[in-house]
């Protein structure tokens, strides 16, 4: 419960990112910043500082000022308040991380559930695709998908998905964890086909599709619904590394991860740009691992999914 | 166990071959735009990109591009870098892949060593305090980002401490291991800390589960009957039936980590493997490298299942039949 306590504080303070942006810290933090300044204690403070240490080379955007009204985590080195962009931020990891596990599970659903119960040509097919995805490294497959993708964007027919939409993570982080939720669904739904209620049903001249939705689908859902959480967590992480690597989130957009790699070149002088949404993300994870570890005891004590990830 | 391995091994390079069409349908068959604008990068002039296209015979069928790609990959290995002009793809990986492979042994061995020893010590004190703390650090281990990790420990080694209690840390790199053993091991320690960290807690948390079943079995029963000390039952009859899950779930995760946590560690880290590699070429969105990398990769972790695996049938001979 504490963890689902955490998780509804961390969604609440991010879904009132615009809110504080706009009325309490009064920045766009979008926007570049380069020539701004803020009040200190009454006095007035450049964003970004001259180097004077050193060589004196450079800037150094002010640190925390642990003041809730501007720039409390401090500027990032475009002068943009790294607060404002950490309630951002958690908006697109939480919203990729969240929806690619609801398009994942629904299409790995579909696709397991269909492979199960007719067998056969379709169900031989499916495996073999699932077999080579699944061989496949989950970070090398999203590199190569997220590489492609980014510098041209999705068109097939009359779907476009510009190159810097969200859309694209999303879709690629599901694609890639579909084996996954498949797989053990797959197996699932075979050991149920041969279960006497599926067989009675058959037998009543039920149709494929009635007896999918009414008697398979229930089966399995509490399988699928156990495993959310921990999916929502891992596309999480995938998310930020993807963007850590600069193939996630595009800029100006912001997540975690693309904020931690803002904070690399400032680890030293600034550290608190890439140590709060590390700290997030953390917090974020564990909470929905938690939550998932007690959704798990709580409905399916035999766990027929967790064991596969 | 002979027609085993022989089983395993082709089976390996099935996967093999349909992850490296996947891989050339990807790069080259995705819709949208033109391949080869996409290989030559960025800031490609109409005949550079005129060139990339004769050279991988994007006029030509998809099954002879197919082949020109894996020509140029694997045997005539002279795929090169279109915005590096004239660097060739495949030296530059074979040269990065020993500090790669460094750092995932060195770090795997770490994790198996302090995740069966947490396992262990959580097992023999289930119930008390310290049980539920190392079930917990399991939780927090997958949960904190690779890459993270490393920049706090960079942080805390490199940065205001780097002047007194960790003056002996090196700064970031790599130094082979015929050049000098010692600094080798200096440079790959905290990388080999990190990436443990993040696989240890894991093993911990499966090792008690399989050690707590393992417990509730009847052999453990005649054991204790005979009169056994509790230590002895534990090490030497439930640790001994439960190494085999271990095993099996190191294969996955040594093949996970190479393709994934490795990478991002080597980034942080500054060593100059084919993580480090595939992060700059992304950077400047330089495909022929990226692609060398990912088959390159997915195909090592490909024969590293296959090795796990054959190593899995030699401790269980039941996995032979099936």
């Amino acid at each position: 419960m504490a963890g689902l306590g955490v998780l509804i504080f961390i969604v609440t303070i991010c879904l009132l990112a615009p809110i504080y942006a706009h009325n309490i810290a009064h920045t766009n933090p979008f926007a570049s910043n380069i020539q701004g300044s803020t009040f200190i204690n009454g006095k007035r403070v450049m964003l970004l500082q001259q180097n004077t240490q050193g060589l004196g080379f450079g800037v150094t955007p002010i640190g925390p000022t642990w003041n809730f009204s501007h720039y409390f985590l401090g500027a990032d080195d475009q002068g943009r308040d790294v607060f404002a962009r950490l309630l951002y931020g958690g908006r697109s990891s939480l919203l990729i991380g969240t929806a690619s596990a609801l398009l994942c599970c629904i299409v790995a659903s579909i696709l397991g559930l269909i492979a199960g119960y007719f067998g056969g040509p379709i169900d031989w097919l499916l495996s073999r695709v699932f077999d080579i995805i699944w061989a496949f490294p989950i970070y090398l497959l999203a590199i190569s998908l997220s590489v492609v993708l980014l510098t041209s964007g999705l068109n097939i027919g009359p779907l476009h998905i510009g190159a810097g939409s969200l859309f694209l993570p999303i879709l690629i982080i599901a694609a890639v964890f579909i084996p996954y939720v498949a797989r053990p669904l797959r197996g699932l739904t075979m050991s149920l086909r041969e279960r006497e209620f599926i067989q009675a049903a058959i037998g009543s001249g039920s149709s494929d599709l009635r007896i999918l939705w009414k008697e398979i689908l229930p089966n399995a859902a509490p399988s699928v619904i156990v495993f959310f959480p921990l999916m929502v967590a891992f596309n999480m992480l995938t998310e930020s590394a993807l963007s850590f690597l600069s193939i996630g989130v595009q800029p100006p957009a912001a997540s975690w991860g693309t904020i931690i790699n803002d904070g690399l070149g400032l680890l030293y002088t600034r550290p608190w740009v890439a140590l709060a949404p590390g700290i997030m993300i953390a917090i974020t994870a564990v909470s929905l691992n938690i939550l998932g570890d007690g959704a798990r005891d709580a409905f399916d004590p035999k766990a027929k999914l967790r064991g596969s990830i | 166990m002979l027609a085993f391995v022989l089983r395993r091994v082709s089976s390996a390079v099935l996967v093999m071959f349909s992850i490296s069409v996947l891989v050339f349908l990807i790069f080259f068959a995705t819709p949208g735009v033109d391949p080869a604008a996409r290989i030559a990068g960025r800031s490609a002039t109409p005949q550079i990109i005129a060139q990339v296209r004769h050279a991988f015979g994007l006029d030509r069928a998809l099954p002879i591009r197919y082949g020109i790609m894996m020509d140029h990959l694997f045997f005539k290995q002279d795929l090169s870098s279109y915005v590096n002009i004239g660097a060739k793809v495949v030296p530059q990986i074979l040269q990065a892949a020993p500090i790669t492979i460094s750092l995932v042994l060195g770090a795997s061995v770490l994790w198996l060593l302090v995740g069966i020893a947490g396992g262990i010590v959580a097992a023999a004190n289930r119930g008390k305090f310290i049980d539920p703390l190392i079930m917990f650090l399991g939780i927090a281990a997958i949960s904190v980002p690779a890459y993270w990790l490393g920049e706090v420990v960079n942080l805390i080694t490199q940065g205001g401490l780097h002047h007194s209690i960790f003056s002996w840390v090196p700064s970031s790199g790599y130094v082979s291991i015929f050049q000098n053993p010692f600094e080798w091991g200096l440079h790959l320690l905290f990388p080999w800390l990190t990436l443990a960290s993040l696989y240890a807690g894991i093993y911990a948390r499966v090792l008690r589960a399989e050690l707590v079943n393992a417990l509730n079995e009847d052999y453990v029963r005649t054991a204790r009957a005979k009169g056994l000390s509790e230590r002895r039952i534990l090490i030497r009859h439930a640790f001994r039936c439960s190494l085999i899950s271990i095993v099996s779930l190191f294969g996955l995760d040594f093949g996970a980590l190479i393709g994934g946590a490795a990478l991002l560690t080597e980034v942080v880290f500054g060593l100059p493997g084919v993580g480090l590699l595939t992060y700059s070429s992304l950077q400047n969105l330089d495909l022929p490298v990226i692609m060398g990398c990912v088959m390159y990769g997915a195909f090592f972790v490909v024969l590293a299942n296959a090795v796990v695996d054959i190593g899995y049938a030699f401790l269980d001979p039941r996995v032979r039949v099936a």
